[in-house]
């Protein structure tokens, strides 16, 4: 195995198994926790594919920022911590849900990118400037389209948080 | 393609530079220091001062709008770093295209400051 490989079978264990450790932590905290160790991991797979901006933007937005929203989502809730109130009894439901969408991902991947073509993706790395090239060249009317969908979010978050002072 | 990975293995020689430092610190800590625990002792620091009621309060939800704003904002500051890189080659026509993109989240900025929630009241 070459080191890529060998880096990439670490980052999966670790991935796979802070992932379980997400959904079986008794602490939603720590489970939060957990979630960062797992977005790192992810952070490090885009980084062994080469792509660099993408793994940094992992790391910056869902590690720093997606993270925090969801520790202050669990500061603002009552949530008691434990066991029987944070599961529910639809496990098999569940369980039945995540194995479809796994086997949906596993066929469109290898249908888009089959093993046969393996080669022509070992040279790739898509470096910070054919990113911005890409984005503010080719598709700068989806680039401003997701400024009104960021802040379709902000005005949301705003009308649903404010307490109204005048009705 | 091997320069880039080769330059990261020196961000991995630093990280586990990292860990090591703090692994060894903690451990010669353990075997080292002393350990005499009383009831004093074990309760959880706070500034000194006697922990009042317990670790897990509420907070208020003004914290969320902020939290809220830093996301949006980092997501729009993530944005510069492409655009930093490509400025030169595209142009004015990248100034107006990531001033289009800043005033539109601007708008949102002017909305949470005119609503009142940037007020701490």
């Amino acid at each position: 195995m070459s080191a890529q490989e060998y880096a990439f079978t670490v980052l999966a264990v670790v991935g796979g198994l802070s992932a379980i450790a997400v959904v079986t932590a008794r602490n939603v905290v720590h489970a939060a926790l957990y979630l960062v160790v797992t977005l790192l991991s992810v952070g490090g797979v885009y980084l062994l594919l080469g792509a660099e901006f993408v793994a940094w933007v992992q790391i910056l937005i869902y590690v720093g920022a997606i993270v925090i929203l969801f520790l202050f989502g669990l500061m603002l809730t009552k949530a008691p911590i434990g066991r029987d109130t944070l599961d529910n009894q639809q496990r098999w439901l569940g369980a039945l849900v995540g194995v479809g969408v796994f086997a949906g991902l596993v066929f469109l991947i290898q249908e888009a990118f089959p093993v046969q073509d393996a080669e022509r993706f070992e040279t790739f790395h898509a470096t910070t400037d054919a990113v911005g090239e890409s984005i503010f060249r080719n598709y700068v009317l989806p680039f401003e389209a997701v400024s009104f969908l960021l802040l379709a979010a902000l005005i949301g978050a705003i009308v649903l948080a404010r307490k109204d002072d005048a009705s | 393609m091997s320069d880039y990975y080769s330059s990261y293995g020196v961000v991995l020689a630093v990280l586990t530079a990292g860990a090591l430092l703090v692994a060894v610190a903690f451990t010669t800590a353990r075997l080292v220091a002393p350990n005499a625990p009383n009831r004093e002792k074990l309760t959880t620091y706070e500034c000194g001062i006697d922990p009042v009621g317990d670790g897990w309060s509420q907070s208020h939800v003004r914290y969320y709008v902020y939290g809220f704003l830093f996301v949006i904002f980092d997501v729009e500051s993530v944005f510069l770093f492409p655009w930093a890189r490509v400025l030169e080659s595209i142009g004015y026509a990248a100034v107006v295209e990531m001033t289009i993109f800043i005033g539109i989240l601007a708008v949102g900025l002017l909305y949470a400051w005119r609503k009142g929630v940037l007020r701490w009241a």
